[in-house]
């Protein structure tokens, strides 16, 4: 296959190229992207900004702030039940929040669960773009009919007295799940806290991790 | 559309295999498609609805056997052809034999930055909101074939307006060219058992992000 002089995140395409699709498909898209830079509308460089904005700037860490603040800060942690984009703008996290962020609260009564069945509506601000699986046909066929079976294809096994709520993603509006802060944290710092936070806990197939667990 | 990119409640497909310590991207190419679709809704030639209209147009097949990012990658091409943006030849080719249409405006470096957002989608409203939190709706049977944002699984049952969430640009019409439409939005709550019958687990709720004209009183 030949090396792509003109777009330097194609690099690490050599090593899990087979001939097969992965080839085809580089082809494919730079044949895409060479047509559409040709006719005027897009900018190749600023293709490769933001790429690796996707990579490197975007992600679940945003989220995990967003969290251990809610479990330091009663008052936060209502400002941002009431209206999400408005709560996590101060933050200063990214530049702009869209203006459809909603944070649903995992109690002992209730755990919540976000899927989108339709296509891959996720909250890309707070949780960067989001895994395969999420994306995946077992997923988004199971979320709403069998939550607790997709939990234990994650190894999450829930009290049976914990009711679930499914938020399919039907529409702009975008999803965070607010989990339950682990025992044994009191007096912990934000950031301290925000290492317990998994990108699965704020999507309603994971736990936080529990103290011990902490890297 | 009634194809099998609406997957809610579908059985057959297997377990959820999450892969630990995923990459953002598997493939160089799957970033580049990424950010082609982006930079090309910046123009404001193709817009998300359209994005996704022609994901859930490619056959069957074709949806269930390719990846993520192929899909995109098929999507856009797709879309690039059908608004007039290129030519399919010109895409073949890998090069543009005529020169491109006139655009709003291009992603420059220096913008990146400050696209990273998702746009809003809230509108004013054309009118008062015909439900409010604690009304019984019903979603209607409708099977239209072409974009729609209410799931199969979700047509004809009753559930219970829990939220209003604001007056949005409708994807139904956008998709039909007849403009943005704006039309009030709820999140709509359902019983497990309304949606899956008497096997569905007790406690299991589940809710759609539901337009205005998909719901009527019940």
């Amino acid at each position: 296959m030949a090396q792509n002089h003109d777009h330097p995140h194609d690099h690490d395409d050599d090593h899990d190229a087979h001939g097969s699709e992965l080839s085809e498909m580089q082809l494919r898209v730079r044949a895409l992207e060479t047509v559409l830079a040709e006719k005027g509308y897009i900018d190749p460089a600023a293709i490769d900004k933001l790429i690796e904005a996707y990579e490197t700037k975007v992600g679940p860490h945003i989220g995990a702030r967003v969290v251990a603040k809610a479990w330091s800060d009663p008052a936060f942690k209502r400002a941002l039940i009431e209206d999400a984009s408005k709560a996590v703008l101060p933050l200063g996290l990214l530049n702009r929040i869209g203006d459809h962020l909603i944070a649903v609260e995992n109690t002992p009564e209730l755990h919540n669960m976000i899927v989108c069945t339709l296509c891959s509506c996720y909250p890309w601000e707070v949780l960067g773009l989001p895994p395969v699986w999420y994306k995946s046909a077992p997923y988004r066929s199971r979320a709403v009919n069998d939550p607790r079976g997709v939990l234990a294809d994650f190894g999450v096994t829930l009290p049976t007295g914990t009711a679930i709520r499914v938020w399919d993603s039907t529409a702009e509006t975008r999803f965070i799940v607010l989990p339950m802060r682990p025992q044994g944290t009191a007096g912990w710092s934000e950031d301290k806290l925000a290492a317990l936070v998994t990108r699965d806990s704020m999507i309603g197939t994971g736990l936080p991790k529990q103290p011990g667990e902490a890297a | 559309m009634d194809s099998i990119h609406d997957m809610g409640g579908m059985h057959g497909f297997g377990k959820v295999e999450p892969e630990p310590n995923e990459p953002v991207f598997h493939s160089g190419w799957e970033g580049r498609v990424l950010a082609l679709n982006r930079a090309m809704a910046y123009t404001g030639a193709t817009n998300i609805d359209q994005s996704r209209a022609a994901i859930e147009a490619l056959p069957p097949d074709v949806y269930l056997t390719s990846s993520y990012y192929k899909k995109w990658a098929l999507g856009l091409e797709a879309r690039v052809v059908k608004y007039g943006l290129a030519g399919a030849n010109e895409i073949k080719a890998g090069h543009a034999s005529q020169p491109g249409k006139a655009v709003a405006r291009k992603l420059s470096v220096a913008d990146v930055p400050n696209s990273l957002t998702r746009g809003s989608f809230a509108r004013p409203a054309p009118a008062p909101a015909r439900f409010q939190p604690g009304d019984r709706v019903r979603t209607k049977n409708i099977h239209p074939a072409t974009h729609t944002r209410l799931p199969r699984y979700a047509r004809d049952k009753v559930g219970v307006v829990e939220a209003l969430r604001g007056c949005h640009v409708f994807p139904d019409a956008v998709v039909l060219g007849k403009g943005e439409d704006p039309q009030w939005l709820y999140t709509v709550l359902f019983e497990g058992r309304e949606l899956w019958g008497d096997d569905a687990e007790p406690s299991l709720k589940v809710s759609i992000e539901a337009f205005e004209p998909y719901l009527e009183p019940a």
